[in-house]
Parts: structure tokens; sequence; C-alpha cells
């Protein structure tokens, strides 16, 4: 154990694991927001984007997304996210769209989160704001959105759970996050199988239990009591 | 869809026009950026004619795709076989009567569920590798399909628990009344029952298994997508071959997520379920990669 510690840097591999997992988590909360505000609104059109969005991106695997990020945004239309001529180029490029795909997929998951949130909302608090003359979107913003984050704390935790393990996906984009250090590690020491395999398991057990502790916590105690 | 909670009135003349310029403004801006994205597409010559006409050669078919399906397809049904009866196990061995078993299958559960399954994978591949514990030519598929068990019996066992947990006391206290044994009550009257009650969210699992199929990308598995984009390589138009088979995934696992949502609408109104009880929602239950379709559109 000692010995992989002094040799590679995997607490760092971890904290790349985490700093993906907080700006791909901002990200696709602002993205799921959006986009289940647009599956709620009134107008059929939006309705039907926010669906199409979340149906194709959900039934898409990650990997392909993030493939197609280096492979059709970057090689081919040559999008650049990262100045080329900084020194740390190559490696904020490969970080930067991982987040940028893990954003975009994980938002589908957000947004259908938010729903089963906005359900939990009974009928009432909805026709109580329209009654007294709010609009669309004064109802979401003082109304239902307030009540439906807290109604959704246990499926967005989820989210938020199955991402920090899908970060090991953008290891395919080059992010030198754990699976890729974890591959690394296993070519160049593979008597050290077990031991390497055990300590990022137990690193995503470490990352992900107390995640799902406090949102199961956070969910209890903050839910709308009826 | 029809908005589960109504958030707005029924829109009146103005209302109606509002929405209609909203709408119209929303669909240009939509259609723009389409258009911008088609263009910068072009621009590179992504839509050449020479780009797309493999596609209609055998050849490509025959040699590319079809076997990346294939490939994919397999790893999927050997995992869903083996992730089943995983599930199975671990999910009886958690409500067993016998403190040890539950505990044991508890952290087994809990462990594999915290492990990306691409994490799985790695360690799984390199250790058949090292102990050449298969051919090397099956190496790939037998790494992805561990890493699928694994994790996808683990949720799977989850499923199990929650179905049984879901249906009304008085199943299993009538199962002991009339003799039955613990066991027995579970295995012949909760657990079809749990089972037909969390049909559909194993369905939606069964979509997860599909979609991670393509993490096996990453340990040399020629799944679909490896298929494409050597594909892609050898005929110079990776863009096109990265869509067809974007095109090909979303139709396979649109048409499974359906058959759940049109299997989860049969069993709700046949009421097939004694006291009703509910057919979880598979976001309740921690996402795959990617997880769980969540609720019905």
């Amino acid at each position: 154990m000692g010995e992989l510690f002094a040799s590679y840097d995997i607490i760092g591999a971890f904290l790349m694991t985490i700093r993906l997992t907080v700006f791909s988590a901002i990200g696709a909360l602002l993205i799921g927001t959006f986009v289940a505000v647009l599956r709620l609104s009134p107008v059929p059109l939006l309705q039907w984007i926010g669906a199409a969005y979340v149906n194709v991106v959900r039934n898409t695997p990650l990997t392909l997304i993030c493939v197609a990020t280096m492979l059709v945004l970057k090689s081919n239309l040559g999008i650049a996210i990262a100045d080329p001529k900084s020194p740390t180029s190559i490696v904020d490029t490969a970080f930067r769209w991982g987040v940028i795909a893990l954003s975009v997929y994980h938002a589908a998951f957000v947004c259908e989160a938010l729903r089963s949130g906005v359900n939990t909302v009974p009928v009432g608090q909805a026709e109580a704001a329209r009654s007294v003359g709010l609009t669309f979107g004064q109802n979401l913003r003082y109304v239902i959105l307030p009540q439906a984050f807290r109604g959704a704390i246990t499926p967005l935790g989820n989210v938020l759970i199955a991402l920090t393990k899908n970060t090991t996906v953008v290891a395919v984009i080059g992010v030198a996050e754990i699976a890729y250090l974890m591959a690394t590690m296993i070519e160049n020491s593979p008597d050290l199988i077990f031991a390497i395999f055990l300590t990022v398991a137990l690193g995503f057990v470490i990352l992900t239990l107390p995640l799902g502790l406090l949102t199961t916590w956070l969910g209890q105690r903050l839910v709308v009591r009826r | 869809m029809s908005a589960p909670v109504q958030l707005f009135d029924v829109p009146g003349p103005r209302g109606r026009m509002q929405q209609r310029i909203l709408a119209a403004v929303l669909a240009a801006i939509t259609l723009g950026l389409g258009f911008v994205a088609v263009h910068r597409l072009a621009e590179k010559g992504n839509f050449a004619p020479a780009k797309w006409t493999p596609f209609l050669q055998q050849v490509v078919w025959r040699e590319y795709l079809i076997p990346g399906l294939q490939h994919t397809l397999t790893a999927a049904a050997l995992a869903i076989v083996l992730a089943g009866a995983l599930g199975l196990v671990l999910g009886l061995g958690r409500l067993s009567q016998i403190a040890p078993i539950r505990w044991v299958c508890s952290v087994v559960v809990e462990f594999f569920r915290a492990v990306p399954v691409l994490v799985m994978m790695i360690f799984s591949f390199w250790l058949y590798a090292l102990y050449n514990v298969f051919p090397p030519s099956q190496l790939a598929l037998a790494g992805t399909v561990t890493g699928l068990t694994f994790y996808n019996g683990a949720v799977i066992a989850e499923l199990i628990r929650a179905g049984v947990f879901s249906l009304p006391k008085g199943q299993a206290e009538a199962g002991l009344s009339i003799g039955l044994t613990e066991s027995q009550t579970l295995r012949s009257i909760q657990l079809p029952q749990a089972l037909t009650a969390m049909l559909p969210a194993l369905v939606s699992q069964l979509v997860v298994i599909l979609k991670d199929s393509a993490l096996g990308y990453q340990i040399t598995f020629a799944e679909l997508l490896r298929q494409g984009e050597v594909l892609g390589s050898a005929y110079a138009n990776i863009v096109p071959a990265l869509m067809v088979v974007a095109l090909i995934f979303i139709l396979l696992n649109f048409g499974l997520s359906s058959a759940a949502q049109a299997l989860e609408r049969r069993l709700s109104r046949r009421g097939h379920v004694a006291g009703g009880a509910m057919t979880a929602n598979p976001m309740d239950i921690e996402p795959g990669v990617g997880g769980a379709p969540g609720a019905p559109a």
C-alpha cells in the first residue's frame, strides 16, 4: 500500500475526480433545471424540445458522448476551449471537454429528478398560486421550484453519486483521474493488482458513502411536511 | 405530455398569442443553432457524399457495424443473465433469516454499488489477463461482462429487496399463518409478487446494461462504438460513423425504455400486484452509469 502511494499520485488523481464531480455537478444542475423548466412550460414546442433532449441524451452511452467531444467537436470542428499557448493547454482541454460531456449527460437525469420533485408538490399549491394571480414564471419561482428542489433531494443525491462514479468514464479522453491512473498502475505493477483495486474501490466507497448518507439525511430534514 | 401538476391556466386569446410568439422565437433560435451546427459540420466536408456512401456498401455493415452490434448485444445478454442470477442470490441473501448471510450480502451489495463499473472492468480485465483465466481473444468480453454483472447484480438485488418491502404486510402474515416457513413464504409468496412489481424497473435496468456495455470500449472490447471508430478511420468518415453508431444506440435503448413503460402501464392497468404495491421508481434506486431511465415521459 505504502509503496503505491509513494510511487503514484493517488491522492492527486482522486482530487481530479472530485474536481470533475464538482464542476460537472454545477453544470448538470444548471442545464438540468433549464430543461426541466422547458418540460414543465405551457408551450408544447418547448415541452417537446425538453423531452427530445432527455430522450436522446439518456439513451446515448456516456462513453460515446466523451469520445464525440474529442473526435467531433475538438478534432473535426476544431473548437478550442483552452488557450493553445498556455503550458497546461492539453490538460485543460481534456478536463474541460470532460466536464462538458459529464454535464450534458447528467443534465437529463437532473431534469427527471426535478420533475419527480415537482410531482411531490400537491396540485393545490399550484392551483392556489394561480388563483392569487401568479404567472407561470412566478408560480415556478416562488411556489413550485422551492418545494420541488426539497422534494427532489434524494433523487438528485442519487444522480450526484452516479456522477461521482461516472467521472471515471472521462479517462477515455485522457483526463488524469483515478481510473486512468489505475490502468497505468496495473500495467506497471501487475503484482499489486489487488492492492490497487482495493485502494481505488475504497476511495469510491469513501467518496460516495457520505454523499448517500448526507442526501438521505438532508432529504428527510428538508422534506416539506404535509 | 400533460404536466403532472397543472402549473398554468388554460391560456386565453392573448396568452395563446404570446405563447405562439415565444414558441416562434424559440423555434427560430433552435433552428438557428441547428443550422450553425450543420453548417460547421458541412464546412469540414462531413456531409460530402463520399463520407456517406460507405454506408451503402455491404462490406461496411458486414465487417464493422454488424459484428460490433453483435458484440454489444452478446455482452449485454450475458451480463443480463448473470446479473439477474447474482441479483436474485444477493437480494434473497439480504432478506435471509440468518444474520451472518444478511450481513455478508449487505456488504457485498453496498461495495459493488459504490465501485464504478469501469474500475471493475479494468480490474477484471487485467486479472483475467494476468492469471490466464480466459483466452486472449475473450479477455475484453469477459472483463466487460464481469464489470456489468457485479454492478448490476447489486442494483437488481436492491430492486428485489425494495419490491419485497413494497408488498403489504398481510401477504407474509398470510403465508406464515397457513404454516409456511419464513423462507417458503419469501420464495413462493413474496418473491413472485415482488418481481412483478419491479418488472418495469428491471427492464429499465436492461437499458442501463446495454448502454454501459459501451464502457468496454476502454478495455479494447470491439463493441459497436469501437467498431464505429475503426470504421471511421478506415474510411476517413469519423463524424458520419459516430452519428450512425449513436443513432443505433439511441434506437435500441429507446425501444427498450418504451417497452419498460408499456409494461408499467399494462401492469398498473391489470392491478396485477396484491394491495396495489408500488411500481418502484427506478430513480429511487441509484442510477447506473447514467442511471436507470427515469419516470415515463
